[in-house]
């Protein structure tokens, strides 16, 4: 086996691909060979640092020096002064933006503490299968402390210290929902874990029970021992197969070795877990309305109070907590209250897990401490926009959240920023937007998911939302009026005032928040009949410019249904009222001749 | 099969199990072995995640190379999937991405025989509940 006695590792994310990585790999491989040095250090391509802002990066290990933008010409300098001397080059180190100083190892880089994982700390790490390796993780060592050492009035206040906030959205106090259910008189109780994760391009629930489904089993048995409940109950979707399956496994192991059962370890306490499947209705995610989904009945919400910590599942005092929360606890217990709290920001407590999603590079699951700003979640960890495209809007809350402008990219991240900007932390979806997405539709689109979605109990919801849906296809269509943008904020607000449940109290959000930061987009469909982001076919036009048109006959040989007219060698014209908009003409044409307007 | 009943089982099976993963882990017997952990959640499964899996068995029941091959969750580079975290004896973790068979091969001949990385290296951008 070869041993190299250093490597050099360069960034081969897109972000730095594009400004030349692969010419400095060459480089560097050229100068090593050139001092036959080639067989004592290995050059490494490697996938996103994420620090794209700084790239290309590169990397040398294993004194972890840090380069940033590093240009082939540096190649050189690399070799000759830190690979044969040992002495750093300078002027390409890392400086820190606080005090300029030059940063030397990569341990010291701010950008390297973005993330912390704690919901996530076995994600990725431990085979989910084997609850061996849970254990050898202090798995369940939080719950036999809290058994043994502690009286649940004890960890109730260890949470409340805590600060945890329910990770489903609603941002709940973790250790006083506790409480209440605790104080709560039955003969039983339950905890539920609600694994419903419903908003599109959210997968965060998903991945923890796919890799540490433990972690939630016992944060659940922790919880029983608190409210007094003996028995547990995960609501999960069907659609989640993998991760009913790993839970499954992990549920019979966790009985084999007395985690779940009678007498855990030796107290006298017992806690069992069952499954529960959900067919998948957004709805259902809604406490009250999962509660009814899992008696049986039909997954619709029904008024609050009374709270499940009174009167939940049967009847019985229930505890709802989302699968994130539940994964936090063990971690809590073990680390203390202290440890955690000192995570984040004033209110927001600890870190959150968010699914980046859409037009961003390094689309992927990530755990920041609450407090993080946007830009750094979106160009530091995401590695930034897509293509090199422009930064749009960056949707947070799923379907009842709001598209949020550059303007709030220094905003830090917690409960109650993002509802002062006007959306909200919802389960942790972000769905990133670049320039060639028109946010008419955009809304549009969140509002046929809640049309779906809505279980159709209240008026508002259910035809509301039709009727804003149908305005909003009007705008798109070109057909819309000033008034029309009035008529949807009017609307909305009434909706959001007379629905019962979460669903339809925030289902018109992606339209505020969009008519709110994007009003322009609005008036220059309704107005101008145009769609500034190229989206809406309908407001779109090609049109052939005469003089640049030499009458190649490409486009009329390529138009699939004929609307391009034209002698050869003449200039072509584009019947308006036969062309379906699909660019084929746009994309063929070698003379740029053809419009888009 | 151990049934634990009391903190005190746990704490002793968990010190039994930390020293045997240590043991895998740091000991420099030359018969330790080289640990394959493959991203198995939705995302890794999607992109091929599985394939990959029985590939690297396949391969290295083949070649009589002495390694374990398990699987874990999602290490959340969803957009390099398959991800697989390749830890060699007395060596750091290393996590590569895109990982499909041909990658795979490269993985088994240039670094688990002859130790040399292979480009589409994922750098580990976060800190641990450890750190």
């Amino acid at each position: 086996m070869t041993d190299y006695r250093m490597q050099i590792l360069i960034c081969g994310g897109t972000g730095c691909k594009a400004s030349e990585s692969n010419e400095i790999k060459k480089k560097l491989n050229y100068f090593l060979s050139e001092f036959d040095l080639d067989d004592e250090v290995e050059v490494v391509l490697t996938g996103c640092f994420g620090f794209c802002e700084k790239g290309p990066v590169v990397k040398v290990v294993p004194d972890n020096t840090f380069y940033t933008q590093v240009k082939p010409s540096d190649a050189e300098d690399i070799v000759k002064e830190h690979i044969i001397k040992g002495r750093p080059v300078k002027r390409l180190l890392y400086r820190n933006p606080k005090n300029d100083y030059e940063v030397t190892s990569a341990a010291n880089i701010d950008f390297y503490k973005k993330q912390i994982r704690i919901a996530l700390r076995n994600c990725g790490f431990i085979n989910p299968e084997n609850i061996e390796e849970y254990i050898a993780r202090d798995g369940y060592l939080a719950l036999g402390k809290c058994l043994t050492e502690h009286t649940p009035e004890e960890v109730i206040t260890e949470i409340k210290e805590s600060g945890l906030r329910g990770r489903g959205g609603g941002g709940f106090p973790t250790g006083l929902k506790w409480e209440i259910t605790r104080k709560s008189e039955a003969d039983q109780k339950y905890v539920v874990c609600n694994a419903d994760e419903g908003d599109p391009g959210a997968f965060m629930d998903r991945s923890i029970l796919e890799g540490d489904p433990h972690s939630v089993i016992e944060a659940m048995a922790i919880c029983g021992y608190c409210i007094g409940a003996d028995k547990g109950l995960v609501y999960i979707r069907a659609e989640y197969p993998l991760a009913i399956e790993r839970l499954k496994i992990a549920i019979a192991q966790a009985r084999e070795y007395g985690l779940l059962g009678n007498d855990i370890m030796g107290t006298g306490f017992n806690f069992d877990i069952e499954l529960r499947y959900g067919a998948g209705a957004f709805v259902c995610g809604e406490e009250t309305a999962l509660i009814h989904s899992m008696e049986g009945l039909r997954g619709e919400p029904t008024f609050k109070p009374p709270f499940p910590s009174v009167s939940g599942y049967m009847g019985k005092p229930t505890n709802v907590n989302n699968v994130e929360t539940f994964a936090n606890i063990p971690v809590i217990i073990n680390k203390g209250a202290n440890w955690f709290n000192k995570i984040g920001t004033e209110k927001s407590k600890g870190t959150k897990v968010f699914a980046l999603a859409g037009k961003i590079n390094n689309v992927g699951l990530i755990e920041v401490p609450m407090g993080t700003t946007l830009r750094e979640v979106i160009y530091d960890i995401g590695g930034g926009i897509k293509n090199g495209k422009a930064f749009k809007s960056v949707q947070t809350g799923g379907p009842s959240g709001g598209c949020l402008t550059k303007d709030f990219l220094d905003t830090p991240i917690d409960y109650d920023n993002l509802i002062a900007a006007g959306s909200m932390m919802g389960s942790g979806g972000m769905i990133v937007m670049d320039e060639d997405d028109c946010m008419v539709s955009i809304a549009k689109f969140y509002l046929e998911f809640t049309l779906e979605e809505s279980c159709g109990k209240c008026t508002p919801c259910r035809i509301g939302n039709k009727r804003l849906h149908e305005i909003l296809d009007k705008i798109t269509q070109g057909n819309g009026a000033e008034e029309d943008i009035d008529r949807l904020k009017l609307l909305s607000n009434v909706i959001k005032d007379t629905s019962l449940c979460g669903l339809g109290q925030s289902s018109p959000n992606p339209v505020l928040s969009t008519i709110a930061n994007f009003e322009n987009e609005y008036l220059a469909h309704v107005h101008e009949g145009k769609c500034p982001a190229g989206q809406c076919k309908a407001l779109l036009k090609y049109e052939i410019i005469e003089d640049l048109c030499t009458g190649c006959t490409l486009c009329f040989r390529n138009c699939p249904v004929g609307a391009i007219t034209g002698e050869r060698r003449q200039p072509h014209f584009i019947d308006q009222s036969i062309c379906i908009k699909c660019g084929v003409c746009f994309e063929k044409c070698k003379f740029n001749a053809i419009t888009l307007t | 099969m151990t049934t634990i009943k009391t903190l005190a089982d746990l704490r002793r099976i968990k010190e039994e199990l930390q020293s045997k993963i240590k043991l895998r882990e740091n000991s420099n017997h030359p018969e330790q072995l080289t640990q394959i952990k493959v991203g198995m959640a939705t995302c890794g499964i999607a992109s091929g995640a599985k394939e990959t899996m029985k590939y690297f068995l396949e391969e290295l029941e083949q070649q009589a190379i002495d390694a374990v091959v398990t699987q874990t969750g999602c290490m959340g580079f969803c957009y390099a999937e398959p991800t697989v975290e390749v830890i060699l004896p007395n060596r750091e973790p290393v996590v590569f991405g895109f990982v499909d068979k041909a990658k795979a091969q490269e993985i088994i001949d240039v670094y688990i025989k002859k130790g040399k990385l292979v480009d589409g290296v994922m750098p580990i951008t976060f800190k641990t509940i450890d750190d």
